[in-house]
């Protein structure tokens, strides 16, 4: 029992990752019909930005960690909105869903050839070890990520909810239209929905760094789960994104320790599928008309 | 077509068709796996360009085909000829189950659901070691041979392979002259509108679906034939994501499209070898700039001239 409670706790922890990746990539969809092939990369390029800081001009890792910010949020925040959507929204989805896969691609490649094709070892910002309370026990690292993504989500939904500028980007999210006759400023907006997510994929590239290691093709795979944590819990709906990450993090985990290590991510995947077939809008999106 | 399109493309097919003569082996296999590639990426095009739907999970079919060859040719010791149609149909089949329930909700969920389809079959080929040989691949899968003449040379393999895709292309083509295949034009640019006409929207996307699958699984009987071994990295999800990209930089929609695109992936990089992992960043930023400004791929180039010079 111990053991499971322990899986589920470490899977919900990689879960929270995940969820982080995912809530940007439906945040984008809401506010401006993106649908980013580079997410994962979004998140493998913080990593090497970070190490840099760290490594090269020796920065300790809070303030690389806020310089990576600033630098993600001008590169893949503003300047992917200016020069790579904005261009592109006017042609519809499938050009900025072949856009964004060779961003992904070009983006993996030039890290490849450029910098490295070797792994580089990423210190943990939480301390080594285990919690222990009688049998059951926890690291550090999966607590700190959890209280860490966890804050960041309170503090997103705070801020959306709660602030003027955050209800507006909803309302842009909701009706760009009508948001726009009242006398919303939709661009900046959406230009907001875009630094935000940069900054997710700062904090996810921090806390799943030390595990997965610095390497150009990282992305890949977290882009593939955050894409199946936005689609299963929902792609219109923040928490669904929360809810599909978690779960997707959750079922890996038990899969790996129950059915078999080779199918770590069939369960998921078949989630995935199911989810897709059945009940496309989502475990708790609403159905989206279809317009002419 | 014109005439001069008709002279230009059998002087195209014909250079083609020599250019191998005077060729090594490594070089006749290029333009063989280009052939075998091009059956898949015509299906592809099937799929994206006259259907319009995303498929992201070219691959996956491309794969079925290959492992469908590999288990029964080398396990089981069943006939080239016979182990062809069982591939397609099984493809054909499998496409049908897959685009069913996708097809049923909106568009872009084929995209999600070939995307994690692709995902599923190489768990499943790197896994199942019994049947698919895990990591190992399956080897020594052979070549066929034609009326008593045997392919196992590089040149006959060529021929064989290049007559194949040319007769693929012209089902193809006389499949989308026919008023089955105009439907999907009215389908692509308004698909409610083509339905208030009459034109059941699901069917046609779904039987467009499962056709080009089919095409996919004949291309991967070919693919294992020619390699003579197969393994799951040749049918990773990355490689629909390429063919893909192969088909629309093409220009997709366009019956040569997917032939420009697959030279861009398949032998470009062959030929600017000492560009090496830098030709695919190269390559990936070249696809942004390409949708930025001619997002109808690179064959929309010469309508974009011809648009030009009849407004003077």
């Amino acid at each position: 029992m111990a053991d499971f409670l322990q899986l589920i706790i470490s899977g919900t922890a990689t879960g929270a990752i995940y969820a982080l990746c995912a809530l940007g990539f439906t945040l984008l969809w809401q506010a401006s019909g993106t649908i980013n092939f580079a997410q994962g990369e979004f998140v493998m390029l913080p990593a090497f930005v970070m190490l840099f800081f760290i490594n090269t001009a020796g920065l300790p890792l809070w303030l690389a960690f806020l310089l990576t910010c600033l630098v993600a949020m001008l590169l893949l925040g503003y300047t992917f909105k200016r020069v790579i959507v904005d261009p592109l929204i006017r042609h519809g989805v499938i050009p900025m869903v072949i856009a964004t896969l060779g961003l992904s691609i070009g983006v993996k490649q030039l890290t490849k050839a450029g910098v490295t094709a070797q792994a580089m070892p990423f210190n943990s910002p939480f301390p080594d070890g285990l919690l222990a309370l009688g049998d059951f026990k926890v690291s550090y690292a999966d607590i700190g990520t959890l209280l860490m993504a966890g804050l960041i989500v309170i503090g997103l939904q705070l801020f959306l909810n709660r602030t003027v500028t955050g209800r507006a980007m909803q309302a842009v999210a909701q009706n760009t239209d009508a948001a726009k006759v009242l006398g919303i400023n939709v661009q900046r907006m959406v230009l907001y929905v875009f630094l935000i997510n940069a900054v997710l994929a700062v904090v996810a590239a921090l806390l799943v760094t030390p595990t997965y290691l610095a390497k150009f093709d990282m992305g890949e795979s977290i882009g593939l789960k955050a894409f199946y944590a936005a689609i299963i819990g929902g792609f219109n709906q923040t928490r669904g994104a929360l809810l599909g990450g978690v779960l997707v993090g959750v079922l890996e985990n038990l899969t790996g320790a129950y059915i078999s290590p080779a199918y770590k991510e069939g369960v998921a995947l078949l989630l995935f599928l199911v989810v897709i077939i059945f009940r496309p809008e989502g475990l708790l999106g609403k159905a989206e008309e279809r317009k002419v | 077509m014109n005439n001069a399109q008709k002279i230009g493309l059998v002087v195209l097919l014909a250079l083609y068709a020599i250019l191998p003569l005077f060729l090594k082996n490594y070089g006749i296999y290029l333009m063989t796996l280009l052939c075998v590639y091009l059956m898949a990426a015509f299906g592809l095009n099937l799929i994206v360009g006259y259907a319009g739907q995303m498929s992201i999970g070219q691959a996956a079919f491309y794969g079925i085909g290959a492992y469908i060859a590999g288990i029964l040719m080398v396990k089981m010791g069943i006939s080239f000829w016979l182990v062809l149609p069982i591939a397609a149909v099984a493809c054909f089949a499998i496409g049908l189950a897959l685009g069913f329930p996708a097809l049923r909700v909106q568009h872009h969920y084929l995209a999600f659901a070939t995307l994690g389809f692709n995902v599923l079959v190489f768990l499943v080929m790197r896994n199942e070691e019994q049947l698919t040989g895990g990591t190992f691949g399956i080897s020594n899968i052979p070549r066929p041979s034609l009326f008593g003449w045997s392919l196992d040379g590089a040149l006959p393999f060529f021929y064989f392979a290049f007559a194949s895709v040319i007769i693929l292309a012209l089902v193809l083509w006389w499949l989308l002259r026919s008023p089955w295949g105009r439907a999907f034009a009215a389908l692509r640019d308004n698909p409610i509108r083509a339905e208030s006409t009459g034109v059941n929207i699901t069917a046609y996307t779904l039987l467009a679906f499962a056709i080009g699958a089919a095409c996919a699984g004949i291309g991967g009987v070919y693919l294992a034939a020619l390699v003579n071994f197969i393994e799951p990295g040749q049918f990773h999800l990355s490689v629909s994501l390429m063919m893909l990209l192969a088909v629309i930089v093409g220009g997709s929609g366009r019956f040569f499209g997917p032939v420009l695109g697959s030279v861009v992936v398949i032998l470009l990089p062959e030929w600017l070898r000492f560009l090496q992992d830098w030709y695919l960043a190269i390559f990936g930023f070249a696809v942004i700039v390409l949708m930025v400004f001619l997002p109808g791929g690179l064959l929309s180039l010469a309508d974009r001239f011809k648009a030009r010079g009849g407004a003077k």
